[in-house]
């Protein structure tokens, strides 16, 4: 990667990640209701896979750990806080929630929160991509527990039948909820499953975004080039609980900041100091400027928006009724 | 007009839809090569190739949220499961993406997908191939459910389905394809809400169904020549929503009515209806009104149980006739 490449994404990881810290506290603060999916840790896989591909031109689907997937497709973070905040500002309006992240100009094309429920819908959207004849790929993220799903092995066999233009990546966070990888699934690495359907893969390192970058670029490229679809591993780890309920008493301290020393963002930010390109100072000074926007642009965005109508809970259930009469009456013209 | 059989109808829509816009596409086990199961997509393969007539995998959960997935990006889908006792499979994309995507995106995204199935007891097919399921999709918010009583319902629902920007599941019925009717000549379109007055009458209302219909309208002919009684059929094409003008229009002139359904009793058509008349025109009513329904069993494989399992017109005819204290 180019160095000013990495110092804009080093930018971004610094706000994915001070973004979901801040989301944390506005759910202590009861700010935030329902359930909340953290991605810190994590953040060199979603960087990595969209530096190598088109942010906004591509289309990406993912779980309900998305504010950050979202976020990097071009979502405006104001918005997306404002959608955990539950405010008519957000991007979906305060109906969806964080699971439920959604912005269809960039072509996120939304979290879901039924494990494995993308594949085919990625796999759909490809098709539709297919039918259509333009560049874009399909690009579906989700985690290691996701491919215990039937849908799963119904998707990849699908896929490789009609070459369809979409790359699955497995950001495998050793995890299912809160079922270790080894206690759930007896296959550790994931991109050994997919053999069977003749589906190329690859596997690397999800904590440094410059391998993360180069694995995708090849996984990317064969998409892309119409050679169906690619399978790609990243192995990583959530330094949150799967959700906020979640102590972490299935695993120990010392694994966690085993993980931790591997930081994405540390990685990153070392190797730029180390290049020249960075000091420490600066990287703070990003920190705090961060921190500042967050709080003075995101946060405030999010409490002074409004709350929807209660008049409007019926909204989007349906589409517009008025556009729909010629069907719903049988009065076409 | 034309006189067509029902799967007919049904190919007919789909033709001139694929037709008219590229991106109606159609999808399902057997429905290319082999022509379908019941020859609702027959020739259409030959016609349109394999893109947009795909023979898919035997995986209903897996092709169903490929159709929804393309259908975010306007593709439109026709999405045929070969028997609704395989729509469990699929029921979570179908329910979980397709129902609730435009809420959840609030309003970004939506599904306009056609989800076909044949649903009904056909003949000694056994618990697992003989479920009636309408009760299960009529109860999702978001989803359209409708169900056709004759060929042209067939084709004009099936037209309007696709057209809409909703995501409409069609109920169709085994034992039905083969059944004849007018169509048309000329484009049609069946409103995708509402209910039809299958018979005028005075007495009591028989509302029915998809196969049901039949059995009112057959029971209505006798109810007339043998004992006097006018019977006014109403066909409840559209299940979800229900039409509880068209319910209490009917019940407020009739003063009575029998719900006949082929799913069993509980939580199911006859008990929604009964529901509407209580909120609507409960003072309307003469008598309590009555559920015909199947015998809440797996369906039976042997051909004695199956039938007493299954009601037909005569247990719509007892029904009236106990109604008015006739029996």
């Amino acid at each position: 990667m180019k160095i000013e490449d990495k110092k804009r994404v080093l930018r971004e990881m610094v706000l994915h990640r001070r973004f979901e810290e801040r989301c944390y506290q506005a759910y202590i603060e009861r700010k935030i209701g329902g359930f909340l999916h953290l991605y810190p840790g994590q953040e060199a896989c979603c960087n990595g896979v969209m530096e190598a591909a088109r942010p906004g031109h591509d289309y990406v689907i993912t779980g309900y750990r998305d504010h950050v997937h979202a976020i990097k497709c071009g979502a405006d973070p104001k918005e997306v806080m404002a959608e955990l905040y539950g405010k008519e500002t957000g991007s979906s309006k305060g109906r969806g929630g964080s699971m439920h992240i959604f912005d269809a100009d960039k072509r996120f094309m939304g979290g879901y929160a039924l494990v494995g429920g993308p594949f085919p819908l990625a796999a759909g959207i490809a098709k539709a991509i297919q039918l259509k004849g333009g560049d874009e790929i399909a690009i579906c993220f989700l985690g290691d527990a996701a491919n215990n799903q039937g849908v799963f092995h119904e998707t990849l066999n699908m896929a490789a039948l009609w070459k369809l233009p979409v790359l699955f990546v497995c950001e495998n966070n050793l995890y299912g909820i809160g079922t270790s990888i080894e206690r759930s699934t007896a296959v550790v690495h994931q991109h050994k499953r997919v053999a069977a359907y003749n589906i190329p893969a690859d596997e690397c390192d999800g904590q440094d975004i410059e391998v993360v970058y180069e694995h995708a670029r090849k996984a990317v490229d064969h998409v892309r080039s119409g050679n169906g679809p690619f399978f790609l591993e990243l192995m990583t780890y959530r330094y949150r609980g799967h959700s906020m309920s979640d102590s972490r008493g299935y695993r120990s301290r010392e694994e966690e900041e085993l993980w931790k020393q591997r930081d994405p963002i540390f990685i990153l930010r070392d190797r730029l100091i180390k290049e020249g390109a960075l000091t420490m100072d600066e990287f703070e000074a990003l920190e705090k400027e961060t921190d500042a926007y967050i709080e003075n642009e995101v946060i405030k965005f999010s409490e002074e928006s409004p709350e929807p109508r209660v008049e409007d809970l019926e909204k989007y259930v349906f589409a517009d009724r008025e556009t729909q009469l010629p069907w719903l009456t049988g009065k076409a013209a | 007009m034309a006189n067509i059989m029902y799967w007919e109808a049904i190919q007919r829509a789909h033709d001139e839809e694929m037709a008219r816009d590229p991106l109606v596409i159609c999808m399902g086990e057997d429905i290319g090569v082999a022509g379908g199961t019941y020859k609702a997509t027959k020739g259409l393969y030959e016609k349109y190739g394999p893109l947009r007539v795909m023979d898919t995998p035997i995986s209903e959960g897996g092709f169903t949220g490929l159709g929804i997935g393309a259908s975010f990006l306007g593709v439109r889908p026709i999405i045929e499961i070969m028997s609704v006792n395989f729509a469990w499979l699929a029921m979570d994309q179908m329910f979980n993406s397709a129902a609730k995507v435009r809420y959840m995106s609030g309003g970004q995204l939506t599904a306009p997908c056609v989800f076909r199935s044949a649903g009904g007891a056909a003949h000694q097919l056994g618990a697992q191939h003989s479920a009636r399921m309408e009760k299960v999709f009529m109860g999702i918010a978001g989803l359209r459910v409708v169900t056709p009583s004759n060929p042209k319902q067939a084709y004009g629902l099936l037209k309007s389905a696709i057209r809409c920007d909703d995501p409409v599941f069609i109920n169709e019925h085994e034992l039905m394809y083969n059944m004849k009717g007018e169509v048309p000549d000329g484009e049609y379109f069946h409103p995708l809400e509402g209910s039809d007055v299958a018979r005028a009458g005075t007495d009591v209302t028989l509302f029915g169904y998809n196969i049901s219909v039949h059995w009112c309208l057959k029971a209505a002919e006798i109810l007339d020549k043998q004992y006097g009684i006018s019977a006014e059929v109403v066909d409840l094409y559209s299940l979800s929503p229900l039409d509880r003008e068209g319910i209490k229009k009917s019940v407020s002139k009739t003063h009575r009515a029998v719900i006949a359904e082929e799913d069993e009793a509980p939580v199911g058509v006859g008990s929604e209806v009964i529901a509407i008349i209580n909120e609507e025109c409960f003072f309307e009513l003469d008598a309590a009104p009555v559920r015909v329904h199947s015998a809440l069993v797996p369906q039976p494989y042997n051909h004695t149980l199956e039938k007493a399992a299954i009601p037909d017109h005569e247990d719509v005819v007892k029904a009236v006739l106990k109604l008015f204290g006739k029996a």
